[in-house]
């Protein structure tokens, strides 16, 4: 028997012409975007040696340039930006959390064996 | 995309029958399923940003090991993983153009773009296939342990291997005869046994011929292990000293003075630990391409079989274009955290 209770979320993304014209603009507009953002950060990392007083800021213009990318491509490709923003947040919140406090854990408790290393070698 | 009821109020949402989320099961579940696996790579990436912070200044760098490009050789620093990091932004793009298409109910559309998609997909797998055997094959010059004890990776131009003149004869070659096949090979096989002395190679048949080998050009050695003279971070070995310093070493006659490519015990790059992290990393996130492909060829044959027109919607398309972007989305983590930084 057919349950006539239950919505059939998945035809509800449907869209005309129009609306598919405006979206295929938007996709090449972020598609450009991607390619330069990359583009840019190739040509920095290149020409910038590690070696240099910049390398610390490189560093974070790479990670905001990155997560600029991840954004494009998850709010834009797959399209989480025009989700709901119970569904939004049910992904993003806690995968912050958990990763957040990961990378602060890792990186702080990396640096200290690597000293505790470094004096047991001298 | 967007539900028909965002005038709905956080009342009615949350009072049963209607979804909170507008979304169906197969696309809930997708998301919830890349949310673990992206939990996955984090791990992985963190765990790499550990081992790099307790390993400083010997951990290799990212423009010094990958700087080769297919047919053109050496000094295009991160250009080919750049162009990698394009090819799948680009079938990311297409795929997004079939799930749009999807939208429309435009068959011939998703056909189209799912193609392209695949096409894609194999290139990418070609890219990442040529970047592991380079990097298992490694350079001409490969990692030197200096005499002071300190461990040197080398970059420069490696002059060409002419021939080797037999001078004692051996069980295969006699005095005299010039060998000029798989030189390179035989000569880094002798310089990991030690079996190289000035200017001439033990062979495996036992002859000793002379190496005619042109001028190396533009030699530096970068330490990556501390020794009695040498340090980790300290200046650029260059020129006349670094040739001296490498050859020394690599004519000592004593065996894994050098280390050529890379494998899970050792490498010629840096600390042991890179190599497996960057087998495993760039190795999970191609298991995920390769599955990403495979499951793309699948939903193309739906495609083409007319099961989602049928069904009167194409969200098999957009469930595992979410998929295709994920496996994009990681990649330009590892682009950055292990190519850049």
């Amino acid at each position: 028997m057919e349950r006539d209770d239950l919505i059939e979320y998945s035809l509800h993304g449907h869209h005309d012409e129009a609306k598919g014209k405006e979206i295929r603009s938007k996709i090449y507009k972020v598609t450009i975007l991607l390619t330069l953002i990359t583009i840019i950060e190739v040509f920095i990392g290149a020409s910038i040696k590690q070696s240099s007083d910049w390398w610390t800021t490189v560093k974070i213009i790479f990670i905001l340039l990155t997560l600029l990318k991840a954004g494009y491509i998850v709010m834009v490709f797959m399209h989480l930006g025009d989700e709901r923003k119970y569904l939004r947040n049910v992904i993003l919140v806690p995968y912050f959390i958990f990763v957040l406090y990961l990378i602060f854990i890792a990186l702080w408790e990396g640096s200290a064996v690597g000293s505790v290393w470094e004096t047991m070698w001298q | 995309m967007a539900g028909h009821s965002a005038q709905l109020d956080a009342k009615t949402l949350w009072g049963g029958k209607e979804s909170p989320f507008q979304t169906s099961y197969g696309k809930l579940m997708m998301w919830f399923f890349l949310v673990s696996d992206a939990l996955t790579f984090s791990g992985l990436l963190i765990a790499y940003g550990f081992t790099r912070h307790d390993a400083q200044d010997a951990w290799p760098i990212g423009e010094e090991t990958f700087n080769s490009m297919p047919f053109l050789g050496h000094g295009y620093p991160l250009l080919y993983v750049a162009l990698m990091t394009f090819i799948l932004i680009v079938s990311s793009v297409t795929m997004v153009l079939a799930v749009e298409a999807g939208h429309r109910m435009d068959r011939k559309g998703v056909t189209k773009w799912m193609i392209a998609t695949v096409i894609g997909g194999f290139f990418f797998l070609g890219s990442q296939a040529w970047e592991w055997s380079h990097f298992i094959h490694g350079s001409e010059f490969g990692k030197i342990e200096l005499s002071d004890g300190s461990v040197a990776i080398v970059k420069g131009h490696f002059g060409e291997i002419n021939n080797f003149t037999v001078l004692e004869a051996g069980k295969k070659h006699k005095v005299g005869a010039v060998i000029k096949e798989d030189l390179m090979h035989q000569f880094q096989h002798a310089a990991e046994l030690g079996h190289l002395e000035a200017g001439k190679i033990h062979l495996a048949d036992g002859s000793v011929a002379k190496i005619n080998k042109a001028h190396d050009h533009d030699m530096k050695l970068i330490i990556k292990k501390s020794g009695k003279l040498y340090k980790v971070g300290g200046k650029e070995i260059k020129g006349k000293k670094a040739e001296q310093l490498y050859y020394e070493s690599l004519y000592a006659g004593e065996k894994n003075r050098v280390i050529y490519g890379a494998n899970m015990k050792q490498n010629e790059y840096g600390p042991q630990q890179y190599a497996q992290f960057f087998f495993f990393i760039t190795g999970f996130h191609g298991f995920h391409v390769f599955s990403g492909v495979v499951i793309n060829i699948l939903i193309l044959l739906g495609v083409l079989s007319g099961t989602y027109h049928k069904r009167g919607h194409y969200e098999m398309v957009e469930k595992t274009g979410l998929y295709w972007h994920f496996v994009d989305l990681v990649w330009v983590f590892v682009f950055t955290f292990f190519y850049l930084l």
